[in-house]
């Protein structure tokens, strides 16, 4: 079905200015965050779309980039003082992705140059935008730390040969979103190269919103905020006072 | 069962939750404290952000001190008078401490300050505790009972602005409750606490009122505070999450009233030991976490975008 589906998309669309460009779709274009929640797996799946039989030549690779919302971010140091390990240095980045994962079809490094990477940013170091007035030399620890950080809570990731081409047209991958997603518009990219040379791209959205209860109570609490509190108050002396009521009437 | 928590933004096992709170109401009901000294730190270790780990603690706090002054109150154990005047102390510190607390988060030593008042408060209170039931469970053993003065009068009883609390009976200047009150309201902002380890020994030792009133007084100061406090931290900083906090309590209101079933078959020095022991490990735990070099030594916080 999926990819009768890629096929319909890559005959229903203008034909483009290169040789080589890529169709594709993904499984779902919005995600609700609901209280069973636990983490979602979106399908990005495509062809490469010719207008002549396939060059000769080195294969072709393919990179999809899946991209949360940017936030600002404070990283800090802990240092030893008094025998007491303390934040000490702080660092602020003006914008870190949330979320960040690469998949390919082969080693980053073969699948990508260097200069595309700076051209496109496609890797999660690209990604990561400092304040202007910054010395980079002074923040690369931080940088390298939140890197370090965040890939260890697997909010960034990088699965190298991941991606399925099959035939040099058709290609599928599997990008696994976590349990502790945040709100906002997820970017998905997806890069075609031959060489490390990017020849296409195709940018698509992902929306994610809480829903239900979650939203419900979500925009309760900073739209309403004291009301909010009040209902955890009241929540808190009916639990409170039905349970004594309750366990003396099983004491009887 | 997972379920997604709306403020906290994580999604963690519903039963783990429930068992938590349990153990922790269960511990509560045998000792006759809130727990919000274990609750806080546990929510910080299964990965719950710690403001929202310290806001929504205060709202558990506020259903188990409900569910344990209402026993109180029909044993006619709760000098209102002294609460009450315990809670205008305890709304002043409550807001100072939220104050600290909103301060303290913008320079990154929230969590350090946090852990230090744990390590300190925990850590005294423990020894003192340890000290206090290891010395009259000897006593008891050499069968030597040691009378003690119910009104010995210290510095406490030549203040000003005396006034009488008739459940107590004692005839004591406001003053010396309205600063316990607003140092543990203070201590309930930052900690997440309902400072019922503090003010219990407070209240017997300083101000000297009978043991019988002391739990449910406090339980009943504590009510008002933590109230407050979980308000408070909802409208400043948006950290309470009722979810959360419904699962936590749904397991500690149960776990309290099994607590206290077995609370009572158990001698009261034995219980005091427990719990002194207890409130030592918090503060050994949370102290060795502070002394030893983190296996990671930069954090990242994600800056709130309004």
């Amino acid at each position: 079905m999926i990819r009768a589906l890629a096929f319909c998309l890559a005959f229903a669309l203008p034909a483009a200015a290169q040789e080589e460009s890529i169709v594709a779709g993904l499984s779902q274009t919005s995600i609700s965050i609901t209280t069973n929640y636990v983490g979602s797996e979106i399908l990005v799946f495509g062809a490469v779309r010719r207008e002549a039989p396939a060059p000769a030549g080195p294969p072709l690779d393919v990179i999809v980039v899946v991209e949360g919302p940017h936030t600002p971010v404070v990283v800090r140091r802990k240092e030893r003082n008094l025998g007491i390990w303390m934040n000490a240095e702080a660092e602020r980045i003006e914008s870190a992705p949330s979320f960040y994962a690469i998949a390919t079809t082969g080693p980053l490094n073969e699948v990508l140059s260097e200069e595309d990477d700076l051209r496109e940013r496609i890797t999660i170091g690209q990604a990561i935008k400092l304040a202007d007035d910054d010395d980079t030399a002074d923040s690369q620890p931080f940088t390298d730390a939140l890197l370090r950080v965040r890939q260890a809570s697997g909010r960034y990731r990088i699965n190298e040969s991941s991606v399925w081409l099959d035939e040099q047209t058709l290609f599928r991958a599997d990008v696994a979103l976590p349990s502790d997603l945040i709100e906002g518009q997820y970017r998905v990219r997806i890069f075609l190269t031959r060489e490390g040379q990017v020849i296409d791209v195709l940018e698509r959205d992902i929306g994610v919103r809480k829903a239900g209860l979650e939203r419900f109570l979500y925009s309760l609490s900073r739209e309403q905020s004291l009301l909010y509190g009040l209902l955890s108050l009241a929540l808190a002396v009916l639990a409170g006072w039905g349970a004594s009521a309750i366990f003396q009437r099983l004491r009887r | 069962m997972q379920i997604y928590l709306p403020i906290a933004e994580v999604s963690i096992n519903a039963f783990l939750l429930l068992g938590l709170g349990g153990i922790v109401g269960f511990m509560s009901g045998m000792f006759g404290v809130g727990g919000g000294f274990l609750i806080t730190p546990l929510l910080f270790f299964i990965g719950i952000p710690p403001a929202v780990a310290v806001a929504t603690g205060a709202n558990q706090v506020v259903a188990s001190s409900v569910s344990g002054v209402l026993a109180q109150w029909k044993r006619k154990a709760v000098d209102v008078r002294m609460g009450l005047v315990m809670q205008a102390g305890g709304l002043v510190g409550s807001a100072f401490g939220i104050a600290v607390f909103a301060r303290l988060a913008a320079l990154g030593q929230v969590d350090l300050f946090v852990q230090l008042c744990y390590v300190l408060f925990l850590g005294v209170i423990g020894a003192l505790m340890l000290h206090e039931s290891v010395r009259s469970l000897r006593r008891a053993r050499k069968a030597t009972t040691l009378v003690r003065r119910t009104h010995s009068h210290t510095w406490v009883h030549r203040l000003p602005f005396k006034m009488k609390f008739r459940a107590s009976g004692l005839y004591i200047s406001v003053l010396p409750p309205l600063a316990i009150g607003a140092g543990v309201g203070f201590l309930s902002a930052i900690m997440g606490v309902g400072g019922g380890f503090i003010m219990v020994p407070a209240m017997i030792y300083l101000l000297g009122m009978p043991t019988k009133v002391v739990v449910g007084t406090s339980l009943f100061q504590i009510i008002l505070v933590s109230a407050f406090t979980t308000l408070m931290h909802a409208i400043t900083s948006g950290t309470v999450d009722i979810m959360l906090a419904l699962l936590l309590i749904i397991g500690s209101v149960v776990g309290a009233q099994v607590g206290a079933r077995v609370g009572v078959k158990l001698q009261a020095e034995q219980l005091r030991i427990l719990l002194a022991l207890m409130v030592l490990a918090v503060s050994l735990k949370v102290g060795a976490d502070l002394v030893l070099p983190p296996g990671e030594t930069y954090s990242v916080t994600p800056e709130a975008v309004q």
